[in-house]
């Protein structure tokens, strides 16, 4: 089969599902007056879609912007050019973490990666899990300012504490284990 | 009596417990027949996306495959639930996607076709079942009640065909079905922060502000949402938005199905309000 080569990181993005509008970007900067997060990215939404093409591969992958992305999706449905930037920057996200990338100044990606782990072991996601690994894993003292929010929704019967495991887990990691088959022979 | 296949998702089993026991409470009595989807996984929400797109299709497909063989409209009254599941609906369009992920659940017996339309709650409540049928249904009308309706933003955006994305209007025209007042309001479809409440607190209590400031001052009793993230965050951490503010929010953050529930004449037990943590006891004592 013939195989198309990534020949710079724009091509690389467009690649990924969800990454496909990036060409399409002409820099209105709608993206960046849309975003209620564009004040604590380290490069505005547009910057970093204006790096993607100026090909900055690294100096995007490294930095932690796209992890500040709410997904609240005002930039996606005003973008004039449907360049889709917030699956755009979730494309962002997942070339960083499979590169390795690790972005500083965000906790975001172990919020993330404690939800997926979540998933994998039960097939669906238990929240007090979810959070009590994230603290273990980021800073176990910053669970107690958050003792309180947890302790209300604990005595409201919002956060069992056993995980619920669905029938079809082994199914789930045998989905999982094919496509990733599929994937690395490709 | 019209028949969906019920996808909960996962804060309907913690910490949206309040979303699915009113969502059943009120389809019964609405005569809408939900089926729980047998043995749904997560859909995969925005975190499995942004960590591997392409896995998360696959493990998103298991539901539509599954759902496929319902034969029937996945219904979710999940926002998350609603996006993630329409976005790898319409990934699976994509002939190269749909090959490697038919693959990979073809090792569980299982195959996607593409013939799934995956609805929201609030959507199937306006289009198959009408404003009109559920107003014919109130027994106790919420009259006077100010309710500031709240969209957040998945309910309405991306747009999967419901609702505007900047001026959403379902939840104003579900809240005047039973008798109360929707207040106008600037911030109905803005973001609560969503799961970044965990790791960008400061900027999402910021945000929570905004939101709770604008719909008192616009005169709002209560607010409503279909959304279990932005209840959850409206309602467990209005006490840190007013330690961090030096403010003395006290604002209901109610299910939509919740305040659905009520006008039909359903108890609080029913409807799984004690389960919310900003007390709702003002509007009960009104209604109940």
């Amino acid at each position: 089969m013939e195989k198309t080569l990534a020949k710079d990181f724009a091509s690389e993005v467009s690649q990924v599902p969800g990454g496909e509008g990036v060409y399409m970007c002409m820099q209105c900067g709608t993206c960046t007056a849309s975003c209620p997060s564009a004040e604590i990215w380290e490069y505005t939404p547009s910057e970093v879609i204006a790096m993607v093409k100026a090909d900055m591969r690294d100096e995007v992958l490294s930095s932690s912007s796209m992890w500040r992305c709410l997904s609240c999706y005002f930039c996606t449905v005003r973008c004039p050019r449907d360049v889709e930037p917030t699956s755009l920057f979730h494309a962002l996200e997942s070339l960083a973490v499979k590169h390795g990338y690790k972005p500083k100044g965000t906790t975001t990606p172990v919020v993330y990666d404690n939800f997926v782990k979540s998933i994998k072991s039960n097939g669906r996601v238990s929240e007090f899990r979810m959070m009590l690994g994230y603290y273990l894993s980021t800073n176990p003292f910053a669970a107690l300012g958050m003792t309180s929010v947890a302790l209300k929704l604990l005595s409201h019967g919002r956060m069992p504490l056993s995980a619920r495991k669905i029938k079809g887990k082994k199914d789930l990691d045998l989905i999982i284990k094919k496509l990733n088959e599929i994937r690395g022979d490709q | 009596m019209k028949s969906y296949t019920y996808f909960p998702g996962c804060s309907s089993e913690a910490t949206a417990v309040g979303l699915d026991i009113s969502t059943r409470a009120i389809a019964e009595a609405l005569g809408i027949e939900l089926k729980e989807l047998e043995d749904w996984n997560c859909c995969g929400s925005t975190p499995y996306g942004s960590l591997d797109e392409l896995e998360a299709i696959a493990v998103a497909a298991r539901n539509l495959a599954l759902a496929e063989k319902t034969k029937l409209d996945l219904v979710t009254p999940c926002s998350s639930c609603f996006v993630t599941l329409n976005k790898a609906r319409v990934h699976m369009m994509k002939p190269e996607v749909k090959s490697k992920v038919n693959q990979a659940l073809a090792t569980a017996g299982l195959e996607y076709n593409g013939s799934v339309k995956v609805r929201l709650l609030i959507e199937v409540l306006m289009s198959d079942m009408t404003t009109q049928k559920i107003a014919a249904k109130v027994v106790k009308p919420l009259s006077g009640l100010k309710v500031a309706p709240y969209s957040g933003c998945q309910e309405v955006r991306p747009r999967f065909g419901f609702d505007d994305p900047e001026n959403p209007i379902a939840l104003d025209e579900i809240v005047e079905a039973v008798g109360a007042i929707a207040v106008p309001y600037a911030s109905k479809c803005k973001c609560c922060g969503g799961s970044a409440v965990i790791s960008e607190q400061d900027l999402c209590l910021q945000l929570m502000y905004d939101l709770f400031k604008n719909a008192v001052e616009s005169g709002a009793e209560c607010m409503i949402t279909p959304c279990p993230l932005c209840q959850m965050n409206l309602d467990a951490y209005q006490a840190k938005v007013n330690s961090k503010f030096n403010t003395n929010f006290n604002l209901p953050v109610l299910f939509v199905t919740q305040l659905i529930g009520l006008a039909l004449g359903l108890k609080e037990d029913k409807l799984g309000l004690n389960k919310n943590i900003v007390k709702p006891n003002k509007i009960l004592a009104k209604y109940l």
